[in-house]
């Protein structure tokens, strides 16, 4: 496989799993918005965008509607679920006939919807600005198109080598923000253990775990009681809910096995190492031990891991130099 | 091309088809038509207005989800358009195919023949039957070809000549285009479409097969490989997703089972040509280039290009990887070198051109030059480099200013400019809303030239949509139709 059609299958995917994250996290919180109380208001948007990796030139401004807006249309913003739909399209219009008909006909019609010329007309704007229509229909649609484009992307393409891309710049994309999102809420969560729990809390649980489309699957691990310590354990360390960090992890690195298989283990040696020290510790730790050490180093010591092995990807099948793919 | 004989004929949907002067491929006078048109018109002519309609909405619909586009250039929104598919086919007996079949035979042999010629000794310069002026000023005259072997001197892989009809129904040659000829996806589309859209009426003909043109091409490609690479890598090069054919350079390549790749996929390394894939570099042998000369080597040709990939001269000088087309073809379809076609027929052959140019006037020769400038209004004035239908007059339909303007880009460079007589080439009955009405229209048969000369039976028509149009290029508003070309 060309490195550049590689290189556009992991972004195409990279892409469409951060506009999800994000479409979720705004329709989540625009929901919960309507339980509270303006005062918590400040916090929880400043925790949004913190989830989100604090996108540049985004302010929160004390408008919700004026943020969500941001995030949702602006191109401005590289961030922004447009700019990612945007890209995500212009990376598999580049890999048109690698991936399945089926594929460009959902992408293409995400994109087509959402820049909908009368979705982005200034009365639709001001209108969401206002709060006068409820953006939750529109968010809808984007999460279901998204969910619909992963099927169709299982169930009618080869699962060979372009189809393992496309799994590793999700579930790499996914750990990311998982990571992320646990530590956004950990000040909150988790910084105050002798705080006295009281209704908002319980919203700001569910919140998180709706944020990660946890809720339901929590529940049937362990019951609606939603505790701190059970939600981070879930969310980081449980093995078969596919948001959590290590099943994200363990994703990418069956993925990432598959592709060495067809390119050869020596070349390889260094990614083998990053991602299955990674997969290891998460396999092997547990929640106490997690959370009695700096947990937002923690935390952030798994996205620097992600980011080098996104780095060594890059380097191992991108962007290699020419003398040492000849020395090879 | 106002009508000089209104005629109604009794169907209603033909009520408002003239005939004027020119060569109309249904029709040969009031009421008659060409007898292969017969069971063509009654077919359509029984299907009730609804239901013509309703097909011609399947047909776009199909265009449409399979996203067949081009990329109209300059604008910034709605840059993919599809491309306009008109449901009334062309029809073009067998009798007449096997003239043009010979015709571009001819043509490709003798332009091949003259492309090595210009390269290497040069005896047609020589000899004087083709001025050294007109070769040395081309813009895609390649001097760094000079002296080079090509593989089985195949100089021209494809090429796509762009036929118009006369007046009496001859074909002639309009021009050729030997660099990176386009839209032959669109024959092979315009097929599969009108198979599923009309299928007992396509059956009803014996329409000859044009499907295996890709595999066809593929042979092609194949047979220029460098010596001792049997199993060649064969790749298509395609400027990217920004360039108007990016569709046909996606689908021909998935047709062909072969890698699509662009400059930036491609690294040189001691005279070798390698792709980048995800397990190392990977030697490729034959490259079925769609990037023009000027921008496919910036160490060799244009340094500010970033569609293409360093050294890749050196290594095609070196032998190690071919090119189709070789560079420097351009020369051959130079405008004004087109003027010359068929004395360089005669030269190499010793035969006389079995399709005929259309009369053009060379702009270097003072005489012609004053009967063009005086004659502005009644001539087509276009630029020897363009192409895709830029940098042209049309006279009978222009203004006086820009008649101003072109005679004083004549005065200033008149080697860039050649001209020719109005023709009012072929017409054939479009479906335009709910009646049939005549459109001009061109012919684009595509020629391959490897082992031996290919034609599919066939061809791109492009028609002019806009009423007493005679532009039909896509970037100009043109669509196209479906070409049978009949087996008996």
């Amino acid at each position: 496989m060309l490195s550049r059609v590689a290189d556009s299958l992991y972004w195409m995917s990279r892409y469409l799993e951060r506009a999800e994250h994000t479409t979720r996290l705004l329709d989540v919180n625009l929901n919960l918005m309507l339980d509270e109380s303006p005062i918590s208001a400040e916090r929880r948007w400043q925790r949004v965008l913190q989830a989100l990796g604090k996108p540049k030139n985004v302010e929160w401004t004390g408008e919700p509607y004026a943020l969500t807006q941001t995030l949702t249309f602006d191109t401005e913003n590289k961030a922004s679920i447009l700019s990612c739909i945007i890209a995500a399209r212009e990376n598999s219009r580049h890999v048109r006939e690698q991936i399945s008909t089926e594929q460009w006909h959902r992408l293409n019609s995400l994109y087509l919807q959402v820049t909908r010329p009368e979705i982005q007309s200034q009365r639709q704007s001001e209108a969401l600005v206002q709060g006068m229509t409820h953006p939750s229909e529109f968010l809808q649609s984007v999460m279901e198109a998204v969910h619909q484009f992963q099927g169709v992307t299982d169930s009618t393409m080869n699962h060979g080598e372009g189809w393992q891309f496309i799994q590793v710049g999700r579930y790499i994309e996914r750990a990311c923000a998982t990571a992320l999102l646990l530590q956004a809420y950990h000040v909150d969560l988790w910084g105050h253990p002798e705080r006295i729990v009281d209704g908002n809390e319980y919203l700001d649980w569910m919140g998180l775990l709706r944020s990660a489309t946890a809720f339901e699957a929590y529940c049937k691990v362990y019951t609606a009681d939603l505790t701190p310590d059970q939600i981070f354990e879930f969310l980081l360390l449980d093995e078969e809910f596919p948001h959590s960090v290590r099943f994200s992890i363990d994703s990418l690195q069956c993925a990432l096995e598959k592709i060495q298989g067809d390119s050869g283990k020596v070349r390889a040696e260094t990614l083998r190492r990053l991602s299955g020290r990674l997969q290891s510790s998460l396999n092997y730790s547990s929640v106490d031990e997690i959370l009695s050490q700096d947990v937002l180093g923690y935390l952030g010591g798994i996205q620097a891991q992600c980011r080098a092995i996104h780095e060594t990807i890059y380097e191992l099948y991108v962007d290699y130099s020419i003398q040492a793919a000849l020395a090879g | 091309m106002h009508p000089t004989q209104s005629s109604q004929f009794e169907h209603a949907s033909l009520k408002n088809y003239l005939l004027d002067h020119a060569y109309d491929e249904m029709f040969t006078g009031l009421g008659d038509l060409h007898r292969h048109c017969e069971p063509l018109l009654e077919h359509f002519s029984a299907l009730p207005s609804e239901e013509l309609q309703r097909r011609k909405q399947a047909a776009d619909l199909s265009f449409l989800n399979q996203g067949i586009t081009f990329t109209v250039y300059g604008r910034e929104e709605g840059t993919e358009k599809i491309f306009p598919y008109d449901l009334i086919p062309r029809i073009i007996t067998a009798a007449e195919w096997a003239t043009v079949e010979h015709g571009l035979t001819q043509r490709i042999t003798a332009l091949n023949l003259f492309l090595k010629d210009i390269y290497n000794e040069g005896r047609i310069l020589d000899d004087g039957i083709v001025p050294r002026e007109v070769v040395y000023s081309c813009k895609h005259y390649r001097r760094q070809m000079m002296g080079l072997q090509v593989p089985r001197n195949v100089y021209i892989a494809v090429c796509g000549t762009d036929l118009i009809r006369l007046e009496n129904g001859e074909f002639v040659v309009l021009e050729d285009n030997l660099r990176v000829p386009s839209g032959v996806s669109y024959m092979l589309t315009n097929r599969r479409v009108m198979k599923r859209i009309f299928p007992q009426l396509f059956r009803s003909y014996n329409v000859r097969p044009i499907e295996q043109y890709t595999q066809l091409l593929l042979g092609t490609l194949r047979s220029l490989a460098p010596e001792g690479r049997p199993e060649p890598n064969i790749v298509l090069l395609s400027p990217g997703v920004f360039n108007s054919a990016y569709f046909e350079h996606a689908y021909l390549a998935r047709q062909m089972g072969i890698e699509l790749v662009e400059g930036r996929d491609l690294v040189t390394h001691d005279n070798v040509v390698y792709m980048r894939t995800t397990i190392g570099l990977r030697r490729v042998d034959v490259i079925y280039r769609r990037v023009d000369d000027d921008f496919i080597d910036p160490l060799a040709f244009r340094g500010d290009s970033i569609l293409g990939v360093a050294g890749l001269f050196n290594a095609y000088r070196a032998g190690n990887v071919t090119l189709a087309n070789a560079f420097g073809t351009g020369v051959a379809d130079d405008k004004a070198l087109y003027a010359y076609v068929p004395e360089i027929i005669k030269y190499y052959l010793s035969e006389e051109p079995v399709l005929k140019n259309v009369e053009t006037y060379l702009l270097t020769r003072p005489k012609e030059r004053q009967h063009v400038l005086q004659n502005l209004d009644k001539l087509v004035v276009k630029a020897v480099g363009e192409s895709g239908g830029y940098g042209m007059l049309i006279g009978p339909q222009s203004t006086k200013a820009q008649q101003e303007e072109f005679a004083q880009k004549i005065e200033a460079d008149p080697r860039n400019y050649i001209a020719q007589p109005t023709i009012s080439f072929s017409r054939a009955p479009c479906l335009i809303g709910d009646e049939l009405q005549p459109r001009h229209v061109d012919l684009r048969p595509y020629v391959l030239y490897g082992d031996k000369v290919t034609i599919v039976p066939g061809g791109l028509t492009r028609v002019a949509l806009n009423q007493g149009s005679l532009v039909v290029n896509s970037s100009q508003g043109g669509g196209s139709k479906d070409t049978w070309v009949l087996s008996q």
